[in-house]
């Protein structure tokens, strides 16, 4: 089988899985939401609110994702399918993509609420008009899906890669948010400064928001490369 | 022999880093905490390096020896080992110079980051699972957490630039260093790389002795109580024969 065609066929069985069972809509995007809200009862004060609205988005994205990458991996746990998906000989770097693309998925969706959340709750804007107006890199809204996509990648690389290394054994609950945590911290800082200046958050502008895009990008490439090659050896044992 | 030198090579570098050395100019006796800071970390720097080459050399080698594997982890736990000491003396310092214990510096922050990433590889190498296993997961965990550290360096560094408020800290603010502090330097960087060198080798040992108690430990305890059973009870009553 080709390895697109794996890819395709994991991703999709997995994100039919989540459709079904309804897990992620019913418990981690809510979950998410929570966190938003406890976010506001521990700061309390409109003006932080707003100041560090897209440090808390990215916080609540880590923190949900350490529960999605769980969740990726207790449906491939709990029957035994991991075990199986390993004996059937098929491409690994399929397997990696498919799983990662299941979670690109998810992870969009989770940050589509969480920038929703905090225009509402926070009371933060989006600079610029939709497209046009002051051009098409100028509009804070085109900054902010390029910086959701290219983190996203990245975030979801990490996760699967990770997820299948502490998967199937005693304890990986409590060692999956060590191993990541640390890991995608670039993430953090370059999608942070990233969405600040789509946000405008203290007089930042646009133009500045670009170059961070452009680490979230190598960081994408490095563990999209990094994991095709490592998830192989990882989870064959 | 190795330990001898070491244990020599710290008094040495008590002598001079305590000693001889002079005060400076701007930190008087503060300068003192430079000889282990900076040797630690250096220290750390090279164990991390060489677990990434044992990392690498047992995955692409064909005969994927365990000695290397259990190098790689020996030298990891060292590193840790170290950049704790860094992190800790690093703070006392700068509680001292600075008048905080942590700055947000580009060098502190990755170095903390290296910190907890290592954990998190030394968390791996106990998952379980039989030697190679083991070894095969830990390596490619070395292997990632070297990809890891330029990425962190880099956006950290990206991070600060853009942040920081003119003035760039750093631990010596003195201008030139004195030729007897930067001897007493040197003894330090040879009083560390000895005591690692001395550990790192026991530590590997002690790791081989727990792979071969592992292997071959219940198949001894096994053929032991089959010998005892086999035994008349009479000549039984030697004792403390368990060699696990």
């Amino acid at each position: 089988m080709k390895r697109s065609r794996i890819a395709w066929a994991i991703a999709s069985k997995d994100l039919r899985i989540e459709l079904r069972s309804r897990i992620v809509a019913n418990q981690i995007l809510p979950f998410a939401a929570v966190i938003m809200v406890l976010f506001a009862f521990a700061l309390d004060s409109d003006s932080v609110l707003q100041r560090v609205a897209p440090g808390l988005v990215w916080m609540a994205t880590l923190f949900s994702m350490i529960v999605l990458v769980q969740r990726s991996y207790a449906i491939e746990t709990e029957d035994g399918a991991f075990d199986l998906l390993r004996l059937s000989g098929l491409d690994p770097i399929g397997v990696f993509w498919g799983k990662t693309l299941a979670l690109v998925v998810q992870l969009l969706l989770l940050e589509i609420l969480l920038v929703a959340t905090a225009i509402l709750l926070y009371n933060t804007t989006v600079s610029g008009a939709w497209i046009g107006g002051i051009g098409f890199l100028g509009s804070g809204w085109v900054l902010l899906v390029t910086t959701l996509i290219t983190a996203t990648f990245g975030l979801a690389a990490v996760g699967t890669l990770y997820g299948g290394l502490a998967a199937g054994f005693s304890g990986r609950e409590t060692l999956l948010p060590l191993l990541v945590l640390p890991v995608v911290s670039p993430v953090v800082i370059g999608a942070t400064r990233a969405m600040e200046s789509a946000f405008g958050t203290a007089g930042a502008v646009v133009s500045e928001g670009w170059s961070w895009t452009g680490l979230l990008l190598v960081f994408a490439v490095a563990f999209g490369v990094g994991g095709s090659l490592a998830y192989g050896p990882l989870i064959e044992e | 022999m190795l330990g001898v030198l070491a244990i020599i090579a710290t008094a040495w570098l008590v002598a001079f880093g305590l000693g001889f050395s002079p005060a400076d100019r701007d930190q008087e006796e503060s300068v003192r905490i430079l000889y282990v800071h900076v040797p630690t970390i250096w220290v750390a720097y090279v164990a991390f390096i060489l677990t990434a080459v044992a990392s690498g050399t047992y995955l692409f080698s064909k005969k994927h020896s365990l000695g290397f594997d259990r190098f790689a982890g020996a030298s990891a736990e060292l590193g840790v080992l170290f950049v704790g000491l860094t992190l800790i003396v690093g703070a006392l310092w700068g509680r001292l110079t600075w008048g905080v214990f942590w700055q947000w510096d580009a060098r502190l922050t990755t170095t903390a980051l290296l910190f907890v990433t290592y954990i998190g590889y030394l968390a791996v190498r106990r998952l379980g699972g039989d030697p190679h296993q083991r070894a095969r997961r830990s390596a490619v965990m070395g292997l990632l957490s070297v990809l890891l550290i330029p990425l962190v360096h880099w956006s950290v560094r990206l991070w600060r630039s853009l942040h920081q408020d003119a003035t760039v800290l750093r631990p010596d603010g003195q201008v030139k260093m004195d030729g007897l502090m930067l001897f007493s330097l040197f003894v330090g960087v040879v009083a560390f790389s000895l005591i690692y060198a001395w550990l790192v080798i026991h530590r590997t040992r002690v790791l081989w002795m727990e792979d071969h108690e592992s292997e071959y430990g219940l198949e001894a305890a096994v053929e032991q109580r089959r010998a005892e059973a086999l035994e008349t009870p009479s000549s039984n009553s030697t004792g403390g024969k368990t060699d696990g």
